[in-house]
């Protein structure tokens, strides 16, 4: 992995605690993990790479600039039909990548230790019998244009100065982001998608592409996620981005062959993962408790486990994550708004769909409101399109999305199958 | 909605009363089954609305498209007269405001369609009379501390409700006896369950 930047081998210790830090967030909802052999798991997998934009074929992009090369990594798990009427797309969030379910056989060599003890992202979903059922579908996961996980990002090689682009990389959009997937779709040779799914920013890019492409899509799965930002949700982002900005190790995003922003992409971080928390599961995670013994210590260090925890959350995320792919992804959620297919009118831009969308929220998530999501789905309704909505009764908050399995899985297989059906009648 | 529905007389007078191809909202839309009969028997355009969540995945497992919400929250969202007909089948016993439930329900359908168990049923009357104690009948099996029926009301409240807003009674049956009937006014306390079709006048 040439431009992820900092690919330092952890020691083993390391790796043991961030899979236990792993296994608190994930206590109480979260069955065990599936390992590689597990009749669940879709066992080992490898990521793969494709230039889906050259000199002759560059991807025009919202800001009006076009970028070439670009390169997109991707992941597939279950097969993909005959007919290739069996795929679907699922999409990450912020801090994703292609690697959706299953494990690497070797992610040390791959450059990413952080996923030595760790399966794919969703891999919660994504798998035999899952709610994404690889016995049935062609489950089919790419990291975004921007991102640090293998498609062409600010880490990767300007072809023109051939050295990384920083923050001489266009401004990429979540419409840009679904055009180059509807390439790599294209390139697959599936027409329609079964689905397409995601949650946080992957539900705005499932959103997108229901509007972009309501012909490629034969259903839109949406969780905890918006229309648009709300004023609060910018706010968030742009103290984010400060953070790293004000680094002085940032040096206008040309920081590849030096120090990287580390102190200012721990903060956008930790700030994140506050959002991403409720009140409820912060009490009930940390309850105020001091790390060592019950007194406090007197000093600026990392008194209570609440504190513990961001920072521990924020050392394993700069091991991992570009300082300017940070910039350029919440950006892009920023400039999201699903109105404009309909000129600014919401309402219009939900003429466009045509297949069925489920939409799902939690109700203690603050970040990407259960009111928006209902709203959005009685405009939908307006519209006389197919459209569910549930809310999730849950205290985890915006992390739900990962979290909240069994209802997710329920709701999702019913959507699925509840389709055939309708449609079969 | 969590309501005795054992009695499906309301289900087949709704599947008659409502017209092929029309918009329907299901008001407490419950598993989704008399929605996923409309749709697909009689084309319908079908939406429902239901507060458990329990419900609602079951609802979507049918292909019925739902969405997970509270009815005393009101239906903001939804234009005037979107729906040729709204259907509140036995719910709007069991909600906080029944009157601005109704209201929304006259707001954004042409016509509404309410059944509801009758507490008025010379049997219920009788119950309550000879033993002291709330009635525990079939249509209403709870006891008075856990029924999901928090605003029982009779025929006649509801017409006396009708009059006083300005909204028509276009039909009525009543199910007496295991029968369907018409609706008669002065034989309403044989009546175990009441389904009106009403609409909003002007």
């Amino acid at each position: 992995m040439d431009r992820v930047k900092r690919a330092v081998p952890l020691t083993r210790l390391e790796v043991i605690k961030m899979s236990d830090a792993f296994n608190v967030l994930t206590d109480k909802t979260s069955k065990k993990v599936d390992g590689p052999e597990s009749p669940f798991s879709v066992g080992y997998v490898f990521p793969r790479k494709v230039r889906l934009a050259d000199e002759t074929n560059p991807l025009p992009l919202e800001c009006g600039k076009a970028i070439w090369p670009v390169d997109v990594e991707y992941e597939i798990y279950g097969k993909l039909n005959e007919n290739k009427d069996n795929a679907i797309l699922v999409l990450h969030a912020l801090s994703g990548d292609a690697h959706a379910a299953g494990w690497y056989h070797d992610a040390e060599k791959l450059g990413r230790s952080w996923l030595v003890r760790r399966p794919g992202w969703w891999d919660n979903m994504i798998g035999p019998g899952k709610a994404f059922d690889t016995k049935k579908y062609c489950v089919i996961c790419s990291n975004i244009l921007g991102g640090c996980y293998g498609t062409t990002g600010p880490s990767s090689i300007a072809p023109e100065s051939g050295r990384p682009y920083g923050l001489r990389f266009p401004v990429v959009t979540v419409g840009d982001w679904v055009r180059l997937q509807e390439r790599l779709i294209s390139y697959l040779g599936i027409e329609q998608l079964v689905t397409v799914a995601g949650g946080s920013l992957g539900g705005q890019q499932a959103l997108e592409w229901a509007l972009a492409y309501p012909d490629r899509v034969a259903s839109a799965i949406v969780i905890a996620s918006t229309a648009w930002l709300t004023d609060q949700g910018l706010a968030f982002n742009a103290v984010s981005r400060k953070a790293i900005t004000a680094d002085p190790d940032f040096k206008d995003g040309d920081y590849y062959d030096c120090a990287s922003p580390d102190q200012g992409l721990s903060v956008a971080r930790m700030l994140a993962h506050i959002t991403y928390l409720s009140e409820t599961s912060m009490q009930r995670k940390f309850g105020r408790r001091f790390r060592n013994g019950s007194k406090p210590g007197f000093q600026f260090e990392a008194d209570f486990e609440v504190e513990g925890y961001l920072r521990h959350q924020a050392e394993s995320f700069v091991e991992r994550f570009d300082a300017n792919s940070y910039l350029y992804i919440t950006k892009a959620a920023d400039y999201f708004d699903a109105s404009v297919w309909g000129g600014g009118d919401l309402d219009k831009a939900c003429e466009r769909l045509s297949g069925k969308i489920l939409l799902v929220s939690f109700s203690s998530d603050w970040l990407y409101l259960p009111e928006h999501m209902k709203n959005l789905a009685l405009t939908i309704g307006r519209n006389r399109k197919q459209v569910s909505y549930a809310n999730i009764q849950s205290s985890y908050g915006h992390d739900a999305f990962l979290l909240e399995v069994d209802k997710l899985t329920l709701l999702v297989r019913n959507f699925l199958e509840g389709g055939g059906q309708i449609d079969s009648k | 909605m969590t309501v005795n529905r054992q009695c499906r007389f309301d289900h087949k007078v709704i599947f008659g009363l409502v017209p092929g191809g029309s918009s329907v909202l299901d008001l407490g839309c419950g598993n989704g089954e008399l929605l996923s009969k409309l749709i697909r028997q009689k084309g319908v355009k079908g939406l429902g609305i239901e507060k458990e969540f329990d419900q609602v995945a079951e609802t979507i497992a049918r292909g019925v498209p739902v969405i997970h919400s509270d009815l005393d929250e009101g239906l903001a969202g939804l234009p005037d007269r979107f729906f040729d007909y709204v259907i509140l089948e036995k719910t709007l016993q069991a909600v906080k405001r029944p009157l601005f439930v109704l209201e929304e329900m006259i707001r954004v359908g042409s016509a509404g369609i309410v059944s509801f168990p009758n507490f008025g049923h010379r049997q219920v009357v009788f119950s309550l009379l000879s033993t002291g104690k709330m009635p525990v009948t079939q249509n209403l099996p709870y006891q008075w501390y856990d029924t999901p029926n928090i605003h029982l009301f009779t025929a006649k409240d509801f017409l006396d409700w009708a009059g006083a807003n300005n909204v028509r009674i276009e039909k009525g049956f009543s199910w007496t006896g295991s029968e369907i009937v018409p609706f008669k006014e002065k034989e309403s306390a044989v009546a175990e369950e009441i389904l009106f079709v009403v609409s909003r006048v002007g």
